[in-house]
C-alpha cells in the first residue's frame, strides 16, 4: 500500500481521515480547540473532495441531535466538539448512545469553565466518561488520524457512539508530518455504512425512543452496558484488520519500556510524548523506568493492564483532570486495575497541566527521580506556582 | 412498550400503538347522541386519538358511527367542538 507523507495539525488530521471515509453527514458548529476539524473539513467539502452533507447547527446541542437523527437514518455521520460545547452535548451524549448509533465524534480536549480558559486538560471528556460512549485518546496528529479511520469501523460493528479525544492546541493546532493512506484503501477499510436499523426504510418502519417503563427500562440499559463487554473481542478484531491494510498495529494501550520497569508513569495523550525523551534518558543512566500510555479509556480494560502492570513497583498516575471530592478519573482506573494482585504496588497520583499549564521534561525527570531515590513528591499537584 | 418486542437500543417495529389499548385511562366517556348529528365531521377531525369511527352510507357518503372505546382516553375534545351538543361526556359508570 502506497503511503504519503503530508504535514498536517492534529485537526486537519482528523478531518482529512474523515475526508477519505467521505461521511454522509457533518453537523458542525466551531469552538476552539476543535475548530481545525471543521475548518479544514469546509474547506474539503468546497473543494468538491467530498459529497457529505454539511449542516450548520445553532449549537452543539443541535450538532449531537442532528447527527442522532442522521446516523439513525442510515446516514454516516459525524459531529466535532470541545470543553463547554462537549458540556452542552451532555444531555444528548446518552440518547446516542441508548438508541446504540455508532456516531464518531472527534473531541479536542479543552479546560471547562469557570474561570473560562480555552487551553488543554481533560476535565471536558472526563466529565462524559459514563454516558455509554466509547473513548480513545490519541498522542499526536499520526494517532488521531489513525484512530478516526479505526474509530469509524470499531463503532459500527459493536454499534456504540465513539469519541476520538486529542489534546487541544498542543495536538489540535500543532504541524506534523504524518503519514496518510490511499482514499480508496481507507475507504475498502470501512465499507459501507453499517447502521444498527435504519428509520427510513419504509418497507420496515420502525419507531425510535419509545417510552420504556420499569417493566422494560431496566432490560435495555442492561444491554448497553453488556455490549461493552463485548468491546475487547471486536476492539482485537478491528485492530487485526487494521494491521493487515495500514501495517500499524493499534492498542488499547501503549506500552514504552515497561517490561522490566521498577517505576511506571502513566500518562495519556499528548504528555505522554515528552514523558518517553525523559524514560530514553533516565533508561541512558540505568534507571528502570517505563511509561504506560491509555489509549482506549472507555471501556477499560483491566484485566490487560493487570498483566502488564504486575511486575512494577511504583506506579505514577499522571492525571489532567481532577475530581474534587474523590480522585482523579486516570488514578481510579490503574488502581482498581493492581487493586486484585497479590502483590502490593504503590500508585500514587498526581494531577497536572489544568487549563493549559505546561509540563516541562524536567518535572518529569524530577518527578521520577523522587520515586527511584525512593522520595516521591508529596505535592499531588505538578506545576503549581509557589 | 413490551419485552417481546424489543430490539437493539429499545427500537421497536412500526405501529406498535395498536397494542396499547389507552381506553383504560379513560373515567369519563363520550355519548353519542346520533338522532341529533348533523354529520359534520368536526369531532373526527379534532379526535386526537382518531377514535370517531367513519364508515360509508347508504349513499356513499362518509359518516361517522360509534367512538373506538377501546382506544378513545375520554379527553371530551368531541364534545368541546361539537356545534350541536350531541356529545356529551359521562362518567364511566353511569349511562
Amino acid at each position: 500500500m502506497k503511503t504519503k507523507k503530508t504535514a498536517l495539525n492534529g485537526g486537519e488530521a482528523i478531518s482529512y481521515a474523515i475526508k477519505q471515509v467521505d461521511v454522509d453527514v457533518f453537523a458542525m458548529y466551531p469552538i476552539t480547540p476543535q475548530t481545525p476539524i471543521i475548518e479544514s473539513y469546509a474547506n474539503h467539502h468546497n473543494n468538491g473532495e467530498v459529497t457529505t452533507e454539511l449542516i450548520l447547527v445553532e449549537s452543539e446541542h443541535s450538532a449531537l441531535s442532528t447527527v442522532i437523527g442522521s446516523a439513525a437514518s442510515g446516514a454516516r455521520s459525524v459531529t466535532a466538539t470541545a470543553s463547554q460545547g462537549l458540556m452542552y452535548m451532555y444531555e444528548v451524549l446518552s440518547v446516542a448512545s441508548g438508541l446504540r448509533l455508532p456516531i464518531v465524534m472527534p473531541v479536542a480536549n479543552r479546560a471547562i469553565s469557570a474561570p473560562i480558559n480555552i487551553h488543554c486538560d481533560h476535565s471536558d471528556a472526563m466529565a462524559c466518561l459514563d454516558q455509554g460512549w466509547m473513548m480513545a485518546f490519541c498522542e499526536s496528529a499520526q494517532e488521531a488520524y489513525d484512530m478516526t479511520i479505526f474509530a469509524f469501523k470499531l463503532a459500527e460493528k459493536v454499534s456504540l457512539p465513539i469519541m476520538v479525544c486529542i489534546d487541544g492546541f498542543y495536538t489540535s493546532h500543532n504541524l506534523e508530518n504524518l503519514e496518510t493512506y490511499e482514499d480508496k484503501v481507507v475507504k475498502k477499510f470501512v465499507g459501507d455504512y453499517k447502521g444498527p436499523y435504519n428509520l427510513l426504510d419504509t418497507k420496515k418502519p420502525i419507531s425510535i425512543g419509545a417510552l420504556s417503563l420499569p417493566n422494560t427500562f431496566f432490560e435495555i440499559k442492561v444491554e448497553l452496558f453488556k455490549a461493552f463487554d463485548d468491546v475487547e473481542k471486536d476492539f482485537l478484531e478491528v485492530s487485526k484488520d487494521f494491521e493487515k491494510t495500514f501495517g500499524k498495529k493499534i492498542n488499547f494501550f501503549e506500552e514504552y519500556k515497561v517490561k522490566d520497569a521498577e517505576v511506571v508513569i502513566v500518562v495519556m495523550s499528548s504528555t505522554a510524548q515528552s514523558t518517553k525523551n525523559v524514560i530514553d534518558k533516565l533508561r541512558k543512566e540505568r534507571k528502570k523506568v517505563g511509561l504506560l500510555r491509555p489509549i482506549l479509556f472507555r471501556p477499560f480494560v483491566y484485566s490487560k493492564y493487570l498483566n502488564t502492570l504486575k511486575k512494577a513497583k511504583e506506579i505514577i498516575v499522571l492525571d489532567r483532570a481532577e475530581g474534587p471530592g474523590s480522585s482523579s478519573p486516570l488514578y481510579k482506573e490503574i488502581k482498581l486495575s493492581v487493586c486484585d494482585n497479590d502483590k502490593k504496588i504503590n500508585v500514587t497520583s498526581y494531577v497536572f497541566g489544568l487549563g493549559g499549564r505546561d509540563l516541562f521534561e524536567k518535572d518529569i525527570e524530577e518527578l521520577l527521580n523522587g520515586f527511584i531515590k525512593g522520595k516521591p513528591n508529596k505535592e499531588k499537584y505538578l506545576g503549581l506556582k509557589k | 412498550m413490551t419485552k417481546e418486542n424489543k430490539k437493539i437500543g429499545g427500537v421497536l417495529e412500526g405501529g406498535t400503538s395498536k397494542q396499547y389499548s389507552t381506553g383504560n385511562w379513560r373515567h369519563k366517556k363520550p355519548i353519542w347522541d346520533s338522532k341529533r348529528c348533523v354529520q359534520c365531521m368536526l369531532c373526527y377531525v379534532y379526535c386526537p386519538d382518531n377514535c370517531i369511527l367513519v364508515k360509508k352510507n347508504k349513499d356513499g357518503k362518509l359518516v361517522r358511527t360509534e367512538t373506538d372505546l377501546e382506544f378513545c382516553k375520554g379527553c371530551g375534545i368531541c364534545e368541546k367542538v361539537c356545534p350541536v351538543k350531541c356529545i356529551k361526556m359521562v362518567e364511566e359508570d353511569k349511562e
